[in-house]
């Protein structure tokens, strides 16, 4: 098969904002307290495995839960355990979180040494045990994207260093500061997943420095090959990052495995080839600190648990009121509200914007420019699914598949009349699956 | 405890918004801004072509049709749409499809049928079932034919009795040149002789992304295949008459036009087949504004067959 085929998805060239991407990574020091949400992946919810007043290392196990959908919370500070609290993520879902009081000794667990790795199955083990999720944002539970239901048929593993969010640099900076860790994660994958032929490592092209690094790294590794990708919003997105690269289509119900891909966030390897050298869990995570509201925009490693407020602090406070702040970047970032919550694994930036960004501009009609259209990476048609939702015409917004959006946000993003086309979609996904339950 | 150590002092109540939470620059009056920009050097042109009354009729059409889209947004109780400048670009366009000497207060009527009958009372922007500045063309058309075919100029640089087209209809042997077709120095509406600045619009509307060049070329392509198939001089055709007016600011209106570039050519082919049919066939000498006009009936049947295919393809049933 060629891989010369130019062939590319629709998107939209989003203004970056890169500010931070010459700044080296700072590690942030452990707060007073940490705050370990027992929902930190996309699956079941663990449960505590302390005790209030239970005495707790860097790396020791808090929770944990046995379904396979699920991935173990790790300490990030040495300390007491202070409370175990209800608590409410971003989306909703109520759970709980194991509050820890930091005694500033940053003692290691006695437990953590690197796992025995022989083969498939003690990878996996080892992978799970890792607390590793999907880093990119994600938080797919890693160990299960690896159990391959048939090995034999995955033969690509596809890299994801795109990072088309505008202000995000934290995966770049891995790239910068860890680039060996992720070829040495590539090569583990590669010894112990599937049948893996080719590697690719998707990177946008306003990275060239990235690129350059990366491709350096992988001389005498013929299998591995970086493919630069015209910078254009969501080339990261996974259907679209495997078409790009491989020019297979991940169709309805299916996951990349189905057509022989693997795709995983650069830090996310990296952090695996880690894992497997020391044995220290996931307990910090890189993440960019940016927006208008951030008197020093910073990358940092930050312990995960420590809440927002502590992070803005460690970036010399806030420059004006913030009046937004997001979790990710500013396509597909979640707002919370208010800065009291804490970092979980698959954050990768906290943006904090004053009163000029969180303006909301006024919808008006749509003018039918097709301009959604044309941007829509899965050439879907929002402005008529818009219409076919107003009419709550579930027979119509079958036939135009919005079940199939990602809610990349390139349609609201071009909307010249400012329409919410992407929440509009999000109310016609969840008004088609309220009528097929009834 | 009387002192709270700052990193207590946590921010509540933050704003909860859907993503994105970045937008492009582009608004709806800075998309229409640009088709106004695209029209101006058609408008200078006009006014050298055929006198400074172009601009009387011009402000007129603009003043006319941002008033009555503000009277009727008021009496309706509706929210004020004005600053979208679309009523402005519809002024303008009907502007250019008037003759120099096209009385004011018939303006005024064509205003009134393209603003308040043809798009306010179907919904407003984004809703109208026609152009509206077409419809106030042909409403002029049938009411005032006399007014609407009276080619005889004064105040500018063309001298002409009759249009292009019409002197082909009449037998005429002295027809103008290509050249002269090309910058205009021939009878016709204010906006639709100078071939020149329309297409100029027509580059940076496609430069600027306002429209897609599908329509205008796949519209004039059709007309000048047709045309020599059928055995007429296809590039008198194609310069003559309202075909670059219509095809580069007429058939690209969103609201009338199909979404898709399929849908879009499909438009075009047919606005091209009337256009032809009326011109060769038919009893006006010019053919552009209906054939528009019909195909913009059926736009919403086009855009029904010509549905974009999801990236994964569609279900077989």
């Amino acid at each position: 098969m060629s891989k010369d085929v130019i062939r590319s998805l629709k998107g939209v060239a989003v203004r970056h904002y890169k500010n931070t991407e010459d700044y080296v990574t700072e590690t942030m020091p452990e707060p007073d307290r940490v705050y370990l949400p027992c929902v930190q992946h996309m699956g079941a919810p663990c449960t505590p495995v302390v005790k209030v007043g239970d005495l707790v290392k860097v790396g020791q196990l808090v929770a944990d839960c046995e379904k396979p959908f699920s991935s173990p919370i790790y300490s990030s500070v040495s300390g007491k355990v202070a409370a175990i609290e209800d608590f409410i993520n971003p989306q909703g879902i109520r759970t709980q979180s194991v509050v820890i009081e930091a005694d500033h000794q940053q003692e290691l667990s006695e437990t953590i040494a690197p796992p025995e790795v022989t083969d498939t199955a003690s990878f996996l083990k080892a992978v799970r045990s890792s607390g590793l999720v999907g880093l990119g944002g994600a938080g797919f539970p890693t160990h299960i994207k690896l159990s391959l239901r048939d090995p034999a048929k995955v033969d690509t593993l596809v890299i994801n260093i795109a990072e088309c969010e505008p202000y995000i640099t934290s995966d770049y900076r891995n790239v910068m500061e860890d680039g060996p860790d992720i070829i040495e994660g590539i090569d583990l994958v590669r010894k112990y997943v599937g049948k893996i032929e080719n590697v690719y490592i998707g990177v946008e092209d306003n990275k060239p420095k990235a690129i350059q690094r990366l491709q350096v790294l992988t001389q005498g590794k013929p299998y591995i090959k970086v493919f630069p990708m015209r910078s254009q919003y969501p080339k990261g997105a996974e259907k679209v990052l495997i078409y790009e690269t491989t020019g297979r289509v991940v169709g309805d119900g299916m996951i990349p495995a189905d057509v022989g891909v693997i795709v995983m966030n650069g830090t996310s390897i990296a952090f695996l080839a880690q894992y497997i050298r020391t044995g220290i869990p996931l307990i910090s995570k890189r993440i960019t600190v940016d927006g208008s509201a951030v008197t020093t925009p910073k990358n940092i490693q930050v312990p995960l648990g420590t809440r927002f407020v502590d992070i803005i602090q460690f970036c010399g406070g806030y420059k004006q009121e913030p009046k937004k702040m997001l979790m990710g970047g500013p396509m597909m970032g979640i707002t919370i509200f208010n800065d009291n919550y804490p970092l979980i694994k698959n954050n990768n930036a906290l943006l904090c914007f004053g009163e000029a960004e969180t303006k909301a501009i006024p919808e008006s009609a749509c003018i039918r420019c097709g301009r959604c259209v044309r941007a829509c990476p899965f050439q879907l048609m929002p402005a008529a699914i818009d219409k076919a939702y107003r009419a709550r015409d579930a027979e119509k917004l079958k036939a135009l598949y919005v079940g199939r959006c990602m809610e990349c946000g390139c349609c609201s993003y071009v909307c010249p009349a400012k329409r919410n086309l992407v929440l509009t979609n999000r109310l016609a996904k969840g008004f088609l699956r309220e009528i097929s339950s009834k | 405890m009387s002192q709270v150590s700052q990193s207590d002092q946590t921010r509540q109540h933050l704003v909860v918004m859907p993503s994105p939470h970045i937008k492009d620059r582009a608004t709806t009056s800075s998309v229409m801004l640009d088709v106004l920009i695209a029209l101006a050097p058609t408008i200078i042109a006009s006014a050298f072509l055929f006198g400074p009354r172009t601009l009387l009729l011009t402000a007129v059409c603009v003043a006319c049709c941002a008033g009555f889209e503000y009277l009727f947004c008021m009496v309706t109780k509706r929210e004020n749409t004005i600053r979208d400048l679309s009523a402005c670009v519809t002024g303008v366009i009907l502007a250019m499809n008037l003759p120099v000497s096209f009385p004011i207060w018939m303006a005024v009527i064509g205003c009134f049928a393209a603003i308040v009958i043809t798009k306010e009372l179907f919904g407003g922007i984004g809703q109208n079932f026609a152009n509206p500045a077409l419809v106030g063309r042909i409403v002029l058309f049938v009411s005032f034919a006399k007014y609407m075919t009276d080619w005889n100029t004064s105040g500018g640089l063309v001298v002409a009795s009759a249009t292009p087209l019409g002197m082909l209809a009449s037998g005429s042997t002295e027809l103008p040149s290509y050249l002269q077709l090309f910058l205009g120095l021939k009878g016709g509406v204010l906006g639709e002789t100078c071939i020149l600045t329309l297409l100029i619009g027509g580059i940076y509307l496609v430069w600027r992304k306002v429209i897609t060049p599908t329509i205008p070329l796949v519209y004039i392509g059709t007309v000048f295949v047709l045309c020599f198939l059928l055995g007429a001089d296809p590039l008198y055709h194609i310069l003559s008459g309202g075909l670059f007016l219509g095809a580069i600011f007429m058939a690209t209106d969103y609201t009338t036009s199909p979404v898709t570039e399929k849908g879009k050519a499909i438009f075009a082919v047919g606005c091209g087949l009337i256009t032809v049919i009326i011109r060769l066939y038919g009893s006006y000498a010019e053919g552009v504004s209906f054939a528009i006009l019909l195909m913009n009936i059926i736009t919403p049947h086009i855009d029904n067959l010509t549905r974009q295919v999801p990236f994964g393809g569609v279900q077989k049933k």
